[in-house]
């Protein structure tokens, strides 16, 4: 699977509150959440999000809550992929159990940039910068995971 | 192969003779827990992925703790979902308003968690009961959702640090600022996919909400999970509380750890962390004049009998400054009812405090102690992050029981030393 999106950048330490604060958790549905996607970081990203967008973090991204709300907003806002240079565990787990493609990476990206992401080979280029840059690929048990579509339906496989 | 005492839980629960850090395992689980704001995901995913029956309805338990007493129509109707899914697969550990406590002061008092075993919660601060010798970690909804209908879960096998502490803690000075004093030492990220173990002659010092609260908030620190070694008081704890038959486990001497902190407990000072991060911490020999508006006492990190008797002990005799609203959470109903009986809520009232129903509300910015634009909180919780206890712009200064309640007391952040 490759895709090309458009950068939207934050810094280190994203957490989950900022990414869909717990005062709108009165509720599970995600288009209601998706509503407030970032809100008390970049009140900004839910009118300017693109369906296809990439959105580029630093280091401990989604560190914080285990709401499984945080990486379920950023996906319902049309989001194709997290890059971040390390991720907090338990986000971490909850994308990968969700479907929500993420990548941990440290190369230099900026806010704007075009990305060209190769999940097959491990491959990032930034087509703005006209760099290339390399990640490890998943280990197969969460590759199975990814591949049945989420933890519910790769049960069978992985026991 | 030498082990850590998290990775002996993990292998155990495996199958497995040992396993090595980094391996990814298949697990039995031993408790799966949510709450009225992770349950309700879990529901709608087991729903859609056609389960039938969990896979232990004494295995499970759902405790409707943060938006309850329902704040708004949104929250009951979540929990009603909760209730009526608990009531249909015949959940043995449903906690409703009445009987329900903050989930992580609450599943160990009613005996729910013991030394060995594993837990998930669909909430970050599950690692509380490592306190207790177990290895428990907090998960996603999904994760929760397959462990209700499969009692399993997948686990990347940590890597591990380890905390020897020493001596014992001054007067003033309690388990949270040790944790804070290690998180403010090692960063929101120093822990990162690890366990934190804690072990040396110090242990024994420390009470066993003092390694609740520690354990706690392994998460701040971006742990996997907190572990303390099994020792006379976890014994007396578990005996009386539980009926569950614990299992002792602990580290191999030969095992491995990323890095060694030793940590003098006499050496350490009250600790303050300031906005936006629970690793700013400053202690008073740095701290400038911070007023503040607010003070929370509870939450599962310090809403324990000792908290409410810790903050008594300053409040008592004694008025709260007119301009801080002082609100205080006695964690769960059994706390509620000791503290009422040891006198404690009038202390709190007399002193011009507000008592509370247990409830994580104010913690997370749910209800019960919201922050307007601009103001400023100490409270004993967790999380310092922006907009966690209301208006992105307004501050959560985390600190113990002791530094809060003398805060409460002068209207700026003040050293309880001093009062």
């Amino acid at each position: 699977m490759k895709i090309t999106g458009t950068v939207i950048r934050y810094g280190d330490n994203v957490d989950t509150d900022v990414i869909i604060p717990a005062r709108y958790l009165n509720t599970s549905n995600p288009k209601e959440l998706a509503a407030h996607c970032m809100e008390d970081l970049d009140p900004t990203f839910v009118k300017r999000v693109k369906a296809g967008d990439i959105m580029v973090g630093g280091n401990n991204f989604g560190c914080g809550s285990s709401r499984e709300h945080a990486p379920i907003v950023i996906k319902e806002s049309g989001i194709a992929c997290v890059v971040a240079k390390s991720f907090a565990r338990i986000f971490y787990r909850n994308a990968i159990n969700i479907g929500l493609a993420i990548v941990e990476f440290s190369g230099d990206i900026d806010e704007g940039d075009k990305l060209e992401i190769d999940f097959d080979n491990g491959v990032i280029r930034n087509l703005s910068k006209n760099t290339r840059g390399e990640f490890p690929p998943f280990p197969e048990f969460l590759q199975k995971i990814i591949s049945k579509g989420g933890l519910f339906p790769a049960m069978e496989a992985l026991t | 192969m030498q082990m850590t005492m998290s990775q002996k839980i993990l292998a155990a629960h495996a199958g497995k003779e040992s396993v090595s850090p980094g391996e990814l395992v298949m697990a039995d689980l031993d408790m799966v827990l949510a709450n009225d704001i992770t349950a309700p995901v879990a529901i709608n995913e087991y729903r859609k992925a056609g389960a039938s029956c969990v896979f232990d309805c004494r295995k499970i338990a759902l405790v409707m703790d943060h938006f309850t007493p329902n704040k708004d129509i949104k929250a009951a109707e979540q929990t009603k979902k909760v209730r009526e899914f608990a009531a249909e697969k015949k959940i043995e550990n449903f906690f409703d308003v009445g009987s329900m406590g903050i989930e992580h002061a609450l599943l160990p008092e009613r005996g729910l968690v013991v030394a060995g075993d594993l837990v998930i919660g669909a909430d970050s601060h599950t690692c509380t009961y490592g306190a207790l010798g177990a290895f428990s970690t907090g998960v996603g909804s999904t994760d929760m959702a397959v462990g209700m209908a499969h009692g399993k879960a997948w686990f990347k096998v940590p890597r591990a640090m380890k905390f020897n502490l020493r001596g014992s803690l001054p007067q003033w000075v309690s388990g949270k600022d040790v944790i804070l004093h290690i998180i403010g030492k090692i960063g929101v990220d120093g822990a990162l996919y690890k366990s934190m173990e804690f072990s040396g002659p110090g242990v024994a010092s420390l009470s066993m909400d003092d390694r609740l609260c520690i354990c706690n908030m392994a998460i701040e620190a971006g742990a996997k999970n907190g572990i303390f070694p099994v020792d006379e008081q976890t014994r007396k704890y578990m005996s009386e509380h539980s009926q569950k038959t614990p299992v002792e486990f602990s580290a191999d001497p030969g095992a491995e750890y990323d890095q060694v902190m030793d940590i003098d407990l006499s050496s350490l000072q009250s600790t303050v962390a300031f906005p936006h991060l629970p690793s700013n911490t400053r202690t008073f020999a740095d701290m400038p004049v911070v007023p503040i508006d607010q003070v929370v006492i509870g939450s599962c990190t310090n809403g324990r009998l000792s908290d409410m008797q810790a903050a008594a002990r300053i409040l008592k005799g004694r008025k709260v400054n007119p301009r801080v609203r002082t609100i205080i959470f006695p964690a769960t109903q059994k706390i509620y009812l000791e503290a009422l009986r040891q006198g404690l809520l009038e202390i709190f009232i007399e002193a011009g405090a507000a008592v509370s129903t247990p409830t994580c509300g104010p913690c997370l910015g749910g209800h019960m102690g919201i922050l307007a634009k601009g103001e400023r909180a100490v409270a004993t919780t967790n999380r310092n992050f922006v907009g966690r206890m209301g208006h992105p712009e307004s501050e959560v200064y985390l600190s113990s029981p002791e530094v809060a309640a003398a805060s409460a007391v002068t209207g700026v952040i003040t050293d309880p030393a001093t009062l």
